[in-house]
C-alpha cells in the first residue's frame, strides 16, 4: 500500500493541518452514499452467507444420519446416546441430562409463556366483590382473580427462546461429535476418555471454563434486559397500562411515529426529544473538550522544569477523585442553590438583593454544570495527559528551540498533534461517556429548570430524562424509545469517528 | 543587564506565576471538602446558613448520625456491597480481559464486537426489567443489598478494558516457555501471568470497592422506599430533599465526613496503582 501514491492521497499531503481534517471530514461526506450502498451490499452478504451456513449445516446433517452407524442414528432423538455407546460416559451423561431438561421445561412451563407471547386474550388481575359468610354474619369480600401479567409473560417468553436457541446449538454440537467420534474410531485412534475431558477444562478448553462465568452474567443481566427493553418500546407500557390490573398491548412503531411527527409547536414528544438532543450533544462536546484542555494545562504546569512540589499538587487534585461524587456535587448543588451558601453569603453582606438565579434560570444552569464538571473532570484528565506528555521525546523539543520556535509555537506543531494521535480513542469514549454522565447532570441539578413538556427539564440529557421517565413518570414505553435513540446516536458518532479518524492517524506529523 | 540574567529573571516570573495558578487552582479543588468538613463541626444551627467557620464547634451532629438516623445500617450496608462487589467483580472481569488478551479462540472478535455494541446502550435502559427479575427473587426492597451485589458484579465483565491493556502487555514468550515445559493453560494464567500482574489486580478491587459508595441510581431504585435497603448515597441523598435539608444539612456534612476519610486514606495509600491503570487505559482507549 505504501508506494503506490493516490491522487487524493497527494492532494492530502499538500495541505494544512486545519484543511487536512476538513478534507477527510468532507471525503466522508460525499463518500457517504457509497458507504451505505456498502452497507447494504454488507447486510445483503451477511443474509447471504447465513443462508449458505444453513444449507450447508442441513446437508452436514443429513448426511450424518444417512453414512451414520446405529449409534450415530439414535443419538438424533436421544442426545448424548452415541457418546455413551462409544464410551465417554462423562459426554454421554452431560448431553442426554441436558435434553431431559430442556424437555421438561418446555412442557411444563416454557411452552405455555411462548403461546401468551402474543398478547392475545389475556386476561387482568381484577378483584371481585363477594357474599361471603364470615363468622355467621354475611359480609361483602374483595377477592382477587389473578391473571396474566405481560412483563412475566415476555421476560418467561424470551427465556424459553433463549432457551431454545442453546438446545439447538447443543444438539448440532452433539450430532458433529458422533460424525467426529465415527471418523476417529475408523481411522483406529482412540477417542478421549471422560478423564481426558475433564482435563481439558483446564487446558484446551480453559478458555470456556473462564469465560462460562461472566458471559453467563452479561446474557442474563445485560443481554436479555436489553432484548426485553427493545420489545417495551413496541407496546404502551405505561403508567396506564401497569400490570397485573391493567395490561399492556405491542403497539408496533406507534412509539416512534410520536418521536417523528413535528406537530402543533414546542410541546410535542419530538419537539423536547430534539431540544434535548441538542442540549446533550453540546454538553458531551463542552464537558469532553473543556476537560482535555484545561487538564492538559494543569498537567503541563506541574510538570514544568522548576516547578518544585509536583506530589503535592498532584495529590491534591488526585484527593478529588477519591471522594464520592454524591458527596462532593451534592454539597455543590446545595452551595449554590437559592437558600445555599454563596446567595445567603452575598445577601447577609448587602452584595446583592435577590438570589443568582444559579440553578433556575436556564442559561445559567447549563454553564454551571459546564463549569462544575471541569472541577470533576480536569484531575482525571491531569493523570492521563502527564503519562502522556512524559512520552514526547525530548529532542523534538530541543530541535524546535534550536529552529527559534517559542513555546506556544512548540505546543501547537509537537504537543497538541502528539496527544491528539495517542488520546484520538480516548476522546471518543469520553464523548461517548459524556452524552451518558448522569451523576453531574442529576446530583448538580436533576434536571431543573423543568420548563420542557413530558417533564423534561432544560438541563436534562436524554439519559436523565429516561431515568426520570422510568423512576418518576413509569412512562416505560417513552424511556425505552429514548434509549434505543440513545443507542443510535452514539453508534452513529462512533462510527463516523472511526471512519474518519485513520486519516488523521495516518498523519504522524510529530515525526 | 546581562542577557542570561534577564532570561533567569523571566523564567522565575514565569515560575511564580505558575505558582499562584497552582495554588489557586489547590484552592479550589479543596474548598468543597474544608467546607464540608468545618460544617459538620457547627452546632448552632443545622440550616444553611451564609458563613463557613461555625460560631459554636462541638460533635453533635456525629453523635446524632450515630443515635437519631440510621446511617450506621446504610453503612454497614454500603460496606458489605463494596466488600463483596470487590471480591466478585475482579474475578469477573479478570476471567474475561484474561481470556481475550491471552488465549486465542474461535469467536473472539464476535465476542467483542458485541460487547461493544451492548456497551453502546445507555446502562439503565432496562432498570425496570432488572427490578422485576430481582424482585421475583426477593432482592429489591428490604433484600436490596445482596439484589445490588448481583446487579454490581454479574455483567461487570463488560468492563474488561484496562485490564485486557494491561494483559496483552505481558510478553506471549513467557506463555509459550511455560507450554514447552508441559504446563497447562490454567496454571500458566495460576504460576505465570497471575503474579505479574498485582498492579492491575489491585486497580480492579479498588475501583471495585469504590464505585458502590457511589452509586445511587441503581442503589434508589432497587431499595426504593425502604430505609433498610439503602447505601449511604441514597440514604444522604434523602436528608438533602426540600422538607428535610433544613434539619439535616450539617448531618448530611458529618455523615460525608465519615464516608470520605476511609476511602481517601484507602485510595492515597494505593494511588500508584490507580494512576497506573487509568492512564494506560487512557492510552490504549
Amino acid at each position: 500500500m505504501a508506494d503506490r501514491i493516490t491522487d487524493k492521497e497527494l492532494k492530502y499531503l499538500h495541505l494544512s493541518k486545519p484543511a487536512r481534517l476538513l478534507f477527510s471530514v468532507w471525503n466522508f461526506i460525499i463518500d457517504i452514499p457509497n458507504k451505505i450502498w456498502h452497507l447494504i451490499c454488507a447486510i445483503g452478504r451477511v443474509f447471504k452467507n447465513f443462508g449458505l451456513a444453513v444449507a450447508r449445516e442441513a446437508t452436514d446433517i443429513f448426511l450424518t444420519f444417512k453414512n451414520g452407524d446405529w449409534k450415530t442414528k439414535i443419538s438424533f432423538v436421544v442426545m448424548g446416546f452415541g457418546s455413551l455407546a462409544r464410551g465417554q460416559i462423562l459426554r454421554g451423561i452431560l448431553f442426554l441430562l441436558f435434553e431431559i431438561v430442556f424437555i421438561m421445561y418446555i412442557v411444563l412451563f416454557g411452552g405455555y409463556w411462548l403461546g401468551k407471547l402474543t398478547f392475545n386474550n389475556l386476561t387482568a388481575t381484577t378483584s371481585v366483590k363477594t357474599t361471603q359468610v364470615v363468622a355467621g354474619i354475611e359480609m361483602e369480600v374483595d377477592s382477587v382473580i389473578y391473571g396474566d401479567n405481560n412483563l412475566q409473560i415476555m421476560i418467561y417468553g424470551v427465556l424459553t427462546i433463549v432457551f431454545i436457541l442453546c438446545f439447538i446449538y447443543t444438539w448440532r454440537l452433539n450430532v458433529k461429535q458422533n460424525k467426529l467420534s465415527e471418523q476417529i474410531l475408523r481411522s483406529g485412534k482412540k477417542l478421549k476418555s471422560s478423564k481426558d475431558d475433564l482435563k481439558s477444562v483446564l487446558d484446551d478448553q480453559f478458555h470456556k471454563t473462564v469465560l462460562a462465568l461472566p458471559v453467563l452474567g452479561i446474557v442474563i443481566f445485560t443481554v436479555i434486559p436489553i432484548i426485553l427493553m427493545i420489545m417495551v418500546a413496541f407496546t404502551n407500557y405505561d403508567y396506564n397500562h401497569t400490570p397485573p390490573t391493567n395490561l399492556f398491548e405491542w403497539v408496533g412503531f406507534e412509539n416512534f411515529n410520536q418521536l417523528f411527527t413535528w406537530g402543533n409547536g414546542t410541546s410535542t414528544f419530538s419537539a423536547t426529544f430534539g431540544e434535548l438532543l441538542t442540549w446533550t450533544l453540546v454538553w458531551a462536546f463542552f464537558a469532553t473538550f473543556s476537560n482535555y484542555f484545561l487538564g492538559m494545562l494543569v498537567a503541563m504546569m506541574i510538570n514544568k522544569k522548576g516547578i518544585r512540589l509536583k506530589k503535592l499538587w498532584r495529590g491534591i487534585l488526585v484527593l478529588t477523585i477519591a471522594i464520592p461524587q454524591f458527596i462532593s456535587l451534592l454539597y455543590v448543588s446545595k452551595m449554590f442553590s437559592d437558600e445555599g451558601l454563596i446567595n445567603r453569603f452575598l445577601i447577609n453582606n448587602g452584595v446583592i438583593q435577590t438570589a443568582l438565579p444559579f440553578w433556575t434560570d436556564p442559561t445559567w444552569a447549563r454553564v454551571m454544570v459546564i463549569v462544575i464538571n471541569i472541577w470533576v473532570g480536569v484531575p482525571y484528565l491531569m493523570l492521563i495527559t502527564t503519562g502522556v506528555l512524559m512520552n514526547i521525546p525530548s529532542d523534538l523539543y530541543e530541535s524546535a528551540r534550536i529552529d527559534g520556535a517559542n513555546p506556544v509555537q512548540q505546543y501547537f506543531k509537537i504537543t497538541l498533534p502528539y496527544m491528539f494521535f495517542v488520546t484520538g480513542p480516548y476522546l471518543l469514549t469520553s464523548f461517548t461517556g459524556n452524552m451518558n454522565n448522569f451523576n453531574v447532570i442529576y446530583l448538580l441539578t436533576g434536571g431543573a429548570p423543568y420548563t420542557l413538556s413530558n417533564s423534561a427539564g432544560r438541563t436534562d440529557l436524554l439519559i436523565t430524562w429516561l431515568y426520570r421517565l422510568t423512576v418518576t413518570n413509569n412512562d416505560y414505553k417513552l424511556a425505552a424509545v429514548i434509549g434505543i435513540m440513545v443507542f443510535v446516536v452514539v453508534a452513529v458518532i462512533s462510527l463516523v469517528v472511526y471512519n474518519v479518524l485513520p486519516s488523521m492517524k495516518n498523519e504522524e506529523d510529530f515525526q | 543587564m546581562s542577557k542570561v540574567s534577564s532570561i533567569k529573571r523571566n523564567r522565575a516570573i514565569g515560575n511564580t506565576a505558575i505558582y499562584i495558578i497552582l495554588v489557586l487552582i489547590s484552592v479550589i479543588w479543596l474548598i468543597p471538602f474544608v467546607f464540608i468538613l468545618l460544617q459538620s463541626f457547627r452546632v448552632e444551627s443545622t440550616w444553611q446558613v451564609g458563613y463557613v467557620i461555625p460560631k459554636q464547634w462541638g460533635f453533635k451532629n456525629y453523635i446524632e448520625l450515630f443515635t437519631q438516623s440510621s446511617f450506621f445500617n446504610w453503612y454497614k450496608n454500603t460496606l458489605i456491597i463494596a466488600l463483596c462487589n470487590a471480591v466478585l467483580q475482579t474475578m469477573m472481569v479478570m476471567m474475561m480481559s484474561y481470556a481475550l488478551s491471552r488465549l486465542r479462540f474461535k469467536g473472539r472478535k464476535l465476542l467483542m464486537n458485541a460487547m461493544l455494541i451492548l456497551g453502546m446502550f445507555p446502562g439503565f435502559l432496562s432498570m425496570i426489567i432488572l427490578y422485576y427479575i430481582l424482585k421475583s427473587m426477593g432482592l429489591t426492597q428490604a433484600g436490596a443489598v445482596p439484589g445490588l451485589i448481583l446487579v454490581y458484579f454479574a455483567s461487570s465483565g463488560m468492563g474488561y478494558y484496562v485490564s485486557k491493556g494491561f494483559f496483552d502487555t505481558i510478553p506471549k514468550s513467557l506463555d509459550e516457555a511455560a507450554r514447552v515445559d508441559g504446563a497447562t493453560r490454567f496454571q500458566v494464567m495460576y504460576k505465570v501471568i497471575l503474579p505479574l500482574s498485582k498492579p492491575i489486580i489491585i486497580y480492579t478491587v479498588l475501583t471495585a470497592f469504590m464505585a458502590p459508595w457511589a452509586d445511587y441510581i441503581f442503589a434508589s431504585y432497587i431499595a426504593f422506599g425502604t430505609s433498610s435497603g439503602y447505601n449511604v448515597a441514597v440514604g444522604l441523598y434523602s436528608w438533602l430533599t426540600k422538607d428535610m435539608i433544613n434539619d439535616y444539612y450539617t448531618r448530611f456534612c458529618a455523615g460525608g465526613v465519615l464516608i470520605a476519610v476511609p476511602i481517601t486514606i484507602l485510595f492515597m495509600c494505593l494511588q500508584k496503582y490507580y494512576v497506573e491503570g487509568v492512564t494506560g487505559g487512557a492510552v490504549k482507549g
